[in-house]
């Protein structure tokens, strides 16, 4: 392992973009993904923004129905394949190796293909969206036969932008495995892992579970629409509902791809602002697993009105109940951590505080789609869209803000504004409910998502939503000033930023070394 | 473990599951087979049943509905018949092509309540071939059945559901690549 590491530890790097295309440095690519992710998450941002302007009132006033269609498809795919994952793969890339005390990731030129085919996926993507019949627009989850017989002839594209954010996750994935099982420093045990680096290291054993189940079914969408196959065609002998199966086999890990990573950051925030260890260490590592394990058995709660059987649809109610269990183990750790805690609301431990408690409702929401009798009301409306944004924003993305401006000052060596950072926080705490809270209330009411009209009671609370979707928006501008500005310059930090902190990436400088423990520490 | 060694397990265990993806396809029909969960009848051939159980009666009904912008229409000559478990049963469908050319059918039948599927046996049945119809052409096509005798005391009615496929273009595609067959396919990619 150590030769890998020295192989590269040269000093004649080039400059330029060049050290951004060649380059195998963890530091370099960590940024890469995190500032691709940024450029997404706007991108995506832009899209719902559209939605939303749509949205505003009743009738149709913007766009075109199909191009509704597109941009709620798109926004989905970029939000979750280009902003949430790489924001968390970069995460993992600039963190993993310093909190283990690895010079580097094992496998530094797969790392830099890793990123690099990234931009290809997205730009495809992207791409489809200008030519001729639009992009694609059956909805995020591709369901057969929207993808296969009524979709149109650029749906090849996205099977091949999917191959690509597929191929590149799942070798992101591997350098964390390799990483975080050869290149620990000696002394650093598995329980001695940081949460961070544990939920990642599940968190990649599910992707390279799921992602290749992901390139098959939209090969097989591949090979139905365009060379004849009968997977999903009644017809020839296929099964459109098996396409849903096929799907929500890898969907339902998934979402827990994007979320254990933000159950580590908070687990690794919590405890530095209430000055205590993180309550309960290893009763988060197995409420990981187990939450990792159980997602594989829950897939088919996502098609409860497909028609399944009875006891199907209790196996998958109770299975997705029991999700709750480590969960709220979870909840009630770090809850725990913070009790009598000398507790201190720095940014990061606002955006920390905040997860936990939306999380959490968010989490509820879910509990109340498991309940099969009801879900065949919750079923396709925006009660649905509530829950797994809530999830998904307050939940995922909220925990990404809170580690980029928990380690925005080790990457940068600068403390950046707090107040504008403050102002962050707090626009868009206030701002997300707006826009997602009232979902609830017009899903309950039967307003169908994925629908660019609605009926006229609704009105109200859609204008409502509107302009909290724009306010949210607004406000993410000025994280992107606030990266900016920490990235010019401003207060030099110390190594150790934060006084209640605790883990090896404290103790290298600030800002960190283009190279670390080239020397691996040792850990006690 | 060194990295290599890592890294080759971590990539077959990628393609092992890019496998498993299209495993799964066998699997699923395997497990709705098994299980007769999804209301996927059984396609094979039954044998003919020697005696009944005429101390309870259950409604099979009959609907055919036509996949979108199939030009057929498919009408069992009696909505719905009473059976009692065991009886067999003949069934007339009268399909029609209402296109001006010549087509190419293929019915698709699914039971509700799902669970029932497995116990609705079909000695013969027009959905075991694919149905080639002249343009403007109609055809009676015969069904004959039975329930089983171990169907579930608890279910009094079945209902029988035909979607009926326009599978013309795909068949003369594959005629075009088989050279020895005369379009009168045979079923067998069928479930």
């Amino acid at each position: 392992m150590t030769t890998i590491a020295e192989s590269h530890h040269h000093h004649h790097a080039p400059t330029g973009i060049k050290r951004w295309l060649f380059t195998t440095n963890h530091k370099d690519i960590g940024t890469l993904y995190l500032l691709f992710a940024l450029l997404m998450f706007l991108t995506g941002g832009a899209m719902a923004l559209v939605i939303r302007a749509e949205l505003f009132q009743p009738g149709l006033q913007f766009v075109e129905p199909h191009f509704f269609n597109q941009m709620t498809t798109v926004h989905g795919l970029i939000m979750v394949f280009g902003a949430v994952m790489p924001a968390f793969t970069g995460l993992a890339n600039w963190m993993i190796p310093m909190m283990i005390g690895a010079p580097d990731m094992a496998l530094p030129r797969m790392n830099n293909w890793s990123f690099w085919i990234l931009p290809f996926a997205f730009f495809i993507l992207l791409m489809s969206l200008f030519m001729e019949g639009g992009g694609p627009a059956f909805g995020w989850t591709f369901y057969a036969p929207l993808s296969t017989t009524y979709s149109n002839d650029n749906t090849a594209l996205f099977v091949f932008a999917v191959h690509i954010m597929g191929i590149s996750s799942i070798m992101g994935a591997i350098n964390v495995i390799v990483t975080i099982v050869n290149m620990r420093a000696p002394g650093m045990t598995y329980m001695k892992l940081p949460l961070f680096v544990w939920t990642w290291l599940i968190t990649a054993f599910l992707l390279i579970a799921v992602m290749p189940v992901l390139a098959g079914a939209v090969t097989m969408v591949l090979t139905d629409k365009y060379f004849g196959t009968d997977f999903f065609n009644a017809a020839g002998g296929g099964d459109p509902v098996m396409f849903q199966h096929i799907f929500w086999f890898f969907g339902h890990p998934e979402v827990y791809i994007m979320i254990l990573p933000a159950f580590g950051v908070i687990s690794t925030i919590i405890p530095t602002f209430s000055r205590k260890k993180l309550f309960g260490y290893a009763s988060m590592v197995y409420a990981t697993a187990s939450i990792a394990f159980l997602s594989f058995i829950v897939w088919a709660h996502h098609m409860f009105t497909t028609g399944m059987p009875l006891a199907g649809e209790l196996f998958f109610m109770y299975s997705t109940m029991l999700i709750s269990v480590p969960t709220g183990v979870k909840v009630f750790n770090w809850v725990a951590t913070m009790w009598r805690g000398s507790i201190s609301f720095e940014v990061p431990m606002l955006f920390s505080i905040a997860f936990i408690v939306l999380f959490t409702l968010g989490g509820f929401s879910g509990l109340m789609l498991a309940i099969t009798p009801v879900d065949f009301q919750y079923h396709d409306t925006y009660f649905v869209v509530a829950h797994f944004h809530y999830v998904l924003v307050t939940g995922a993305v909220f925990s990404i803000m809170a580690g980029a401006y928990y380690w925005l000052p080790k990457w940068t060596g600068n403390m950046y504004h707090i107040g504008l950072a403050k102002a962050h926080f707090w626009l868009s705490l206030i701002s997300v409910n707006i826009l997602f809270f009232p979902m609830h209330f017009v899903g309950l009411a039967g307003m169908p998502r994925r629908i660019p009209d609605y009926a006229l009671q609704f009105a109200d609370f859609n204008a409502l939503i509107s302009i909290g979707g724009f306010a949210f928006g607004l406000s993410q501008l000025l994280f992107v000033a606030v990266v900016y500005k920490c990235a010019k310059g401003g207060q030099k930090v110390p190594a150790k930023v934060w006084d209640g902190a605790e883990g090896l990436e404290w103790e290298v400088d600030s800002p960190a070394p283009y190279h670390t423990f080239s020397e691996p520490p040792e850990v006690k | 473990m060194n990295n290599v060694k890592l890294l080759k397990k971590l990539i077959l265990t990628s393609l092992l599951m890019f496998a498993f993806a299209f495993a799964l396809v066998p699997l699923y029909d395997v497990f709705c087979d098994i299980t007769g969960l999804n209301g996927k009848p059984n396609m094979e051939q039954a044998k003919v049943s020697a005696n009944s159980d005429e101390s309870r009666s259950v409604r099979v009904t009959f609907i055919t509905h036509a996949q979108a912008g199939a030009p057929f229409k498919v009408k069992a000559k009696r909505y719905s018949v009473d059976v009692s478990p065991g009886e067999m049963e003949r069934i007339e469908f009268i399909a029609q092509n209402l296109s001006s050319s010549d087509k190419i059918m293929q019915a698709v039948p699914s039971v509700a309540p799902g669970r029932a599927a497995k116990y609705l046996h079909k000695v013969s049945c027009f959905c075991f071939n694919q149905q080639p119809l002249t343009s403007k052409g109609s055809a009676d096509l015969p069904l004959l059945f039975y329930l089983d005798e171990t169907l579930p005391n608890d279910i009094h009615e079945v209902t029988l559901s035909y979607t009926i496929y326009d599978i013309t273009a795909d068949v003369k595609g594959k005629v075009a690549s088989n050279s020895n067959s005369d379009g009168e396919l045979t079923n067998e990619n069928s479930i």
